[in-house]
């Protein structure tokens, strides 16, 4: 098979040489595909903006010896313009693909769940429905599930004793009782717990109602807790914005 | 692979951007049969470039002295202001002869995956260019892609509780591009027809 056809979500471009791209793609059936775009750069390129980061993409790639050749591109979603036109939702919005990215370590492996939760997410971060940094709390906290790293909020990380602890350990994976609580626990507000359970539920009217600091609270242990488990910094989690 | 110094000049060439291997041995031999006068002229003005370009202390354009020639021109008109990433838009501007005011290179587009925010740009100092009360419009042409658009939401809002206005080049420029590819006529018509930016 030298041609293959599938849809994605542009995650990433990067320069090569004089006009071409390299785009990294978040696919349906695929995974991960890092292709070469000729010509993309320049103002009458065929493929204009379709290959550009956040844009849910209908393509045909050519099977090349290291990278693949995107030979077609169709637009499906313009996510892009909606979100590059807020500042707050283009930084929420980069750090999502830049973890989608990571989560997705192995290049062409199927992870059909990531693909449909960015889509997801992206989707409702271009509505402008809910606050950006929400929507990106959300998005972190389910892919972290899908890959395997569902924070416990309802009972103890270490010993599994039931309860809504109120110690938060990022190393062990969630609250603790005060018997396993190690040093250097977070104790933070029980809203806050409750936050993090609506975002992983995607019970929105909750978390529309949530206080500003407990948003920000939460918005802190997600950030650390991502970072351990993927073991590698988000870069463009420092650049985001609240509204 | 070839002898010596042969070698060096393809491997020097080659690093250049967009020259491949091929590209820099075809220009490797054009050099070694052109005459040595033209190869020497060549020499001093890479040398020159080094020795006498530097950045314009105003708006970061490529000058010879302190200030670029824009900057130092008397007939540019100092109440609109054109950012752009690179000074090589800059270039690909003046060729249009549509614009007759100053610039400001902000030394690329805000891109939080690959580390580069606001903080990394020269957004202060085109801050402090705009609180001399002198400029009233300012025209963003940062490229037609998505981090140059958002470089753009970024820059109008920052501005706007200024009292200037905030323009962006028409969208005839097909978007996904570099600016510095655009055509002179479709570049000029991007200009005649900027459109305010609100946010
Ligand atoms: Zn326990
Ligand atoms: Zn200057």
């Amino acid at each position: 098979m030298s041609l293959y056809r599938d849809e994605g979500i542009v995650l990433r471009t990067q320069k090569l040489g004089e006009a071409d791209r390299i785009v990294t793609v978040l696919t349906r059936r695929t995974g991960r595909v890092r292709a070469v775009a000729k010509g993309v750069r320049r103002t009458r390129s065929k493929f204009g903006a379709r290959l550009e980061p956040f844009t849910h993409v209908d393509l045909q790639l050519h099977v090349g010896r290291s990278l693949d050749i995107v030979t077609q591109a169709e637009t499906l979603r313009p996510y892009g313009e909606p979100i590059a036109a807020d500042y707050a939702r283009y930084t929420a919005g980069t750090a999502m693909l830049e973890t989608a990215e990571r989560v997705t370590p192995v290049e062409k492996e199927p992870v059909l769940r990531q693909f449909l939760l960015l889509v997801g997410g992206l989707r409702t971060l271009a509505s402008g429905e809910h606050e950006s940094r929400l929507v990106l709390d959300a998005y972190l906290l389910r892919a972290l599930a899908v890959a395997g790293y569902t924070p416990s909020l309802d009972s103890c990380a270490r010993c599994g004793s039931p309860g809504r602890h109120r110690a938060f350990a990022v190393p062990a994976g969630g609250v603790v009782c005060p018997g396993c609580r190690p040093a250097g626990s977070a104790a933070p507000a029980e809203e806050t717990l409750r936050l993090m359970e609506a975002l992983l539920r995607g019970d929105w009217p909750h978390a529309d109602g949530s206080e500003q600091r407990h948003r920000q609270e939460t918005s802190g242990l997600v950030a650390a807790y991502l970072q351990w488990h993927l073991e590698h910094s988000i870069r463009s989690l420092r650049l985001v914005e609240r509204v | 692979m070839y002898e010596g110094v042969v070698q060096d000049l393809i491997d020097e060439l080659g690093a250049l951007p967009g020259v491949g291997p091929k590209s820099a041995q075809r220009i490797a031999f054009y050099l070694l049969a052109a005459e040595e006068v033209d190869v020497r002229r060549l020499a001093k003005v890479l040398v020159e470039v080094k020795e006498k370009v530097r950045f314009c202390r105003v708006c970061a354009n490529v000058a010879e002295d302190e200030e670029c020639r824009v900057c130092q021109d008397p007939r540019r008109d100092p109440s609109v202001l054109c950012v752009v990433e690179e000074p090589k838009d800059v270039v690909a501007i003046e060729k249009t002869r549509e614009f007759r005011g100053r610039y400001h290179v902000l030394g690329g587009a805000i891109s939080p995956i690959d580390g580069v925010g606001p903080d990394d740009l020269r957004i202060k100092e085109l801050m402090a260019r705009l609180a001399d009360r002198e400029i009233t419009e300012l025209i963003i042409a940062t490229d037609p892609n998505l981090e140059g658009e958002a470089t753009a939401t970024y820059l109008a809002r920052l501005v706007k509780p200024m009292d200037i206005k905030v323009t962006r080049l028409a969208s005839g420029l097909p978007v996904g591009g570099d600016l510095e590819y655009a055509d002179e006529v479709t570049l000029g018509r991007a200009f005649e027809g900027r459109r305010l930016l609100d946010v």
